[in-house]
C-alpha cells in the first residue's frame, strides 16, 4: 500500500513538471528530446555546484576574514 | 445640412453666440429633464435625431469643468455669476423645484445602491514565471516543427503557400498563425467538439479520437450521455426540448415555414417582426425596437449607421468583435479606454472636449461610448451609473450591449439598466441578442428616438433578411414567460434560480481558493489557469469526470491569462452544481490550480460552527 502510495506521488511530482515546463502537450519523441535536454542541463549544474561551490566559498570565508582580523596574527609570528 | 452661415465660433466675444447656437441646437433633446424632450410630434422624431448629430461645442473657458451641467428646459444657463450662488450651496433648480444636494461624503457613495465587488487578483509572481517559461518551450518546438515542415522532413497538413508564391508576402507567418500551428492543433481536441442533443444543463457528446495528434479526429461511434453542461450560455434555462413549451414555436413553424427571404424593407416584415418588436419595448421599458435576424450584425451593421467620419468612439479595451469591427467600419475615430476604468474614460472625454479633432480641432460631431453589460470573457458587470453620470455631464451618447445580461441580472430580468436600478432612458441605445438568455438568434437595439431611424439608415435593414417567425416566437414566448404575461411565474422563478446558482457558484470556487474574475453577481465565472499545458490537461480530465467545460486561450485572452469559463445556468439543479464543484476541487488539488492567496481555509465547514456561548 506504501509503495503505490509513493508510486502515485512521483507520477504526480513527474505530471507536475510536465504540465509546468507544457510538455504535456509535445508529441512523444519530442518530450523524449525535451527530457534529455533537460536531464543534461541539470546535470552538469549538479556537478558544477558540487565541484565548485565549496570551494568558492571557502575562498571567500577567508577573504572576509582576512579584513577584519587578519593582522594580529601576522605581527605575532614575526615576533617569535 | 448644418448652420449655413459662417459665424465665428472661438474667441471671448462669441461666447453668448456659442451658448445660443448650443442651445439652438440641443433645444429638446439635451435637456436633463426629459419632459421637455417629449414636446413635439411623430414626424418631429427624425428632425431631432439629425439635429443629434449637429455639432458639440467647445466649452474652452466658458464653463470650468468641474461644475455639474444645468441645462434645464433646453436653455444652457450662463455660467458666470450666478452659478457660483446656486451650486455651491448644493441647490439645483429644475423645472422650479429644489433639489438639496446630498452631501454624503465620497461622490461615488450615492450612484450605487448595492455593493460592488469585482475580484480581479493577481496570481503569484512565480505562475507568472512559470507560464512565459511554458510558452518558451513551445515557441522552441513550435521553431523546430516548422523548420522541419520547412525543410521537408516532416508532412505539411496545414495551409501554405505555394511554390509559385514563394517570393510574394508571407501569408502564415504571423504570430497568430505560428500560434495555431504548433499549440492550438497539439490540444485542439477540447473545442468544436460534436454535440447531439439540445444543449440544456446536460448534454450528449460524440466521442471521436485522433491518430495524428489533432491534425484529423474520427468518431469512434460511441455517444458520451449526459454530460454537466458548463459551457453554454443558457441562462435561464430556455434551451430545452419540453414539448409543451415549444407548442407556440411548432404552430408558428408550420404556419410561416422557415424562411423570410426577404429584407425587412422589402417585403420581410411580417406581423410577428412587430409583435416581437411590440414585446421587446414593453420589456424594457424603451419607446420602440427592432430585431434583426443576427446578434453580430446587429452591431457592425448599425454602429455604421449611427456614427461616421468626425465623430468619436471611446470604446472599452475589452470589448467584443462585433462592437470593434462596427466601430471601424463605421470610419469615426476610434480611442480605448482600460477595462471598466472612469478615470481613464474622463480623461479621454476631457481631451476630446477640450481639443477637438485631431488637426483642426473643430468639436466632434458626436461622441459615443460604446460598452458592455456583462463582459464576457472577465465577467465584469459595467460601472453604468458612473458612465451615466460623465455622459450626461460631458453630453456624450452611450451604447450598451447587454448580450450576455439582458435576462441575467437585475431582480426581473431586464438587465444591467434595472440591476442598478437606473431608468431605461439614460441609456441611448439598449442592444442586445437573443441568443443567450432566450435561447433563440439574433438581437435587437432599442431606445428613445432611434428606432425610426434605423428602420431606413441600417444596413440589416436593407439588405439582411429579416429574423426567421419560428426563431421570432421562441423569443416571444421566452418573453412573455419572463415578464409573467403566460400566466405563470416560471420566469421570475429562473432569474431568481440564476441568481441563487450565481451566488453559491462563486462562493464555493472562492472559498476553494480558485482565482475568479469578475463580479459577485455576474454568471459568467472565468477561473484562471494561467499555464498552457494545464489548459489541455483541465479540459480533458473535466471530460473524463462527464462535465464539458470551455478552456479559452490566447487569441481571446491575453496570452498569460488563460482560463476555463464557467456559465451558470437556471437550469442547473444543486446536485449538478456540486457534483461540478466537487470535480473542480478534486482537478484543483491534483493539476495546482488553486493560486488564490487571500481564500478561507480548505474546510469551510469548520468556521461554520461558531459558538456563541459565552463562556464563564
Amino acid at each position: 500500500m506504501d509503495i503505490k502510495r509513493v508510486k502515485d506521488y512521483i507520477y504526480w511530482l513527474y505530471y507536475q513538471y510536465l504540465l509546468i515546463t507544457c510538455s504535456y502537450v509535445l508529441e512523444p519523441w519530442e518530450q523524449s528530446m525535451f527530457h534529455t535536454i533537460t536531464v543534461t542541463v541539470v546535470a552538469m549544474v549538479v556537478y558544477t555546484a558540487y565541484v565548485f561551490v565549496p570551494i568558492h566559498v571557502r575562498l571567500a570565508l577567508e577573504f572576509f576574514s582576512q579584513i577584519f582580523g587578519g593582522q594580529p596574527e601576522s605581527t605575532v609570528s614575526i615576533m617569535n | 445640412m448644418e448652420p449655413s452661415k459662417q459665424i465665428s465660433l472661438t474667441g471671448r466675444r462669441s461666447q453668448k453666440r456659442r451658448l445660443k447656437s448650443a442651445s439652438d441646437n440641443y433645444r429638446g433633446y439635451m435637456a436633463t429633464d426629459h419632459n421637455a424632450g417629449e414636446r413635439g410630434a411623430e414626424s418631429g422624431k427624425l428632425r431631432r435625431w439629425k439635429l443629434l448629430r449637429g455639432r458639440t461645442l467647445l466649452w474652452v473657458h466658458v464653463v470650468p469643468i468641474m461644475l455639474p451641467t444645468a441645462v434645464c428646459n433646453g436653455h444652457l444657463h450662463h455660467h458666470h455669476q450666478k452659478q457660483n450662488n446656486l451650486l455651491k450651496s448644493g441647490i439645483c433648480k429644475k423645472n422650479g423645484i429644489t433639489k438639496g444636494m446630498k452631501k454624503n461624503g465620497v461622490s461615488n457613495g450615492t450612484l450605487y445602491k448595492k455593493t460592488f465587488i469585482e475580484h480581479f487578483e493577481q496570481a503569484p509572481m512565480y505562475v507568472a514565471v512559470l507560464t512565459f517559461l511554458g510558452f518558451g518551450v513551445g515557441t522552441v518546438f513550435g521553431y523546430l516543427r516548422d523548420f522541419m515542415r520547412a525543410w521537408g522532413l516532416e508532412k505539411r497538413n496545414i495551409a501554405t503557400e505555394r511554390e509559385e508564391q514563394k517570393d510574394f508576402v508571407p501569408l502564415y507567418q504571423d504570430f497568430e498563425n505560428f500560434y495555431t500551428r504548433n499549440l492550438y492543433m497539439r490540444i485542439r481536441d477540447n473545442w468544436n467538439r460534436p454535440i447531439c442533443s439540445v444543449p440544456g444543463p446536460q448534454f450528449d457528446l460524440m466521442e471521436r479520437v485522433t491518430d495524428d495528434y489533432n491534425w484529423t479526429f474520427r468518431f469512434t461511434g460511441r455517444t458520451i450521455k449526459n454530460v454537466i453542461n458548463m459551457g453554454s450560455y443558457n441562462y435561464l434555462g430556455f434551451a430545452e426540448t419540453d414539448v409543451n413549451a415549444l407548442k407556440t414555436v411548432t404552430i408558428e413553424l408550420q404556419k410561416y415555414g422557415t424562411g423570410v427571404c426577404s429584407t425587412r424593407q422589402e417585403m420581410g416584415t411580417l406581423d410577428k417582426h412587430v409583435e416581437i418588436e411590440k414585446l421587446v419595448a414593453k420589456f424594457l421599458g424603451v419607446e420602440d425596437a427592432m430585431v434583426f435576424g443576427m446578434g453580430f450584425a446587429t452591431n457592425s451593421m448599425n454602429i455604421p449607421a449611427l456614427v461616421g467620419k468626425g465623430c468619436l468612439i471611446l470604446s472599452d479595451e475589452l470589448n467584443h468583435t462585433s462592437l470593434v469591427l462596427g466601430a471601424r467600419l463605421s470610419g469615426a475615430t476610434i480611442r480605448i479606454f482600460k477595462h471598466n476604468n472612469m478615470q481613464s474614460l474622463e480623461n479621454l472625454l476631457r481631451d476630446a472636449i477640450i481639443y477637438g479633432q485631431p488637426r483642426s480641432h473643430r468639436a466632434w460631431r458626436k461622441i459615443i461610448i460604446l460598452v458592455e453589460g456583462i463582459y464576457s470573457m472577465e465577467g465584469s458587470i459595467v460601472r453604468l451609473p458612473e458612465i451615466v453620470s460623465l455622459k450626461k455631464k460631458y453630453k456624450a451618447y452611450l451604447y450598451l450591449d447587454e448580450a450576455h445580461s439582458i435576462g441575467a441580472v437585475g431582480a426581473t430580468g431586464r438587465g444591467v439598466v434595472e440591476y442598478f436600478g437606473m431608468s431605461p432612458d439614460d441609456v441611448d441605445v439598449l442592444m442586445g441578442t437573443f441568443t443567450k438568455s432566450f435561447g433563440a438568434a439574433g438581437g435587437y437595439l432599442a431606445g428613445k428616438k432611434l428606432v425610426d431611424f434605423l428602420r431606413t439608415h441600417s444596413h440589416s435593414a436593407v439588405y439582411a433578411t429579416s429574423m426567421c417567425p419560428a426563431v421570432a416566437e421562441q423569443i416571444i414566448r421566452a418573453m412573455k414567460c419572463l415578464m409573467g404575461l403566460d400566466g405563470t411565474t416560471q420566469g421570475l422563478q429562473r432569474v431568481r434560480q440564476l441568481g441563487r446558482n450565481t451566488r453559491y457558484f462563486r462562493r464555493r470556487l472562492h472559498e476553494m481558493g480558485f482565482i475568479i474574475y469578475g463580479n459577485d453577481d455576474s454568471p459568467v465565472v472565468p477561473l484562471l489557469l494561467y499555464m498552457p499545458g494545464k489548459i489541455g490537461a483541465f479540459a480533458r480530465r473535466m471530460l473524463e469526470k462527464n462535465i464539458g467545460v470551455v478552456v479559452v486561450g490566447f487569441p481571446a485572452t491575453p496570452i498569460t491569462e488563460s482560463r476555463a469559463r464557467f456559465c451558470v445556468s437556471a437550469a442547473h439543479t444543486r446536485e449538478m452544481l456540486d457534483t461540478v464543484l466537487n470535480a473542480l476541487d478534486e482537478l484543483g488539488d491534483f493539476l495546482r490550480l488553486k493560486y488564490s492567496r487571500y481564500s478561507k481555509s480548505s474546510h469551510p465547514e469548520l468556521y461554520e460552527e461558531t459558538s456563541h456561548e459565552l463562556e464563564d
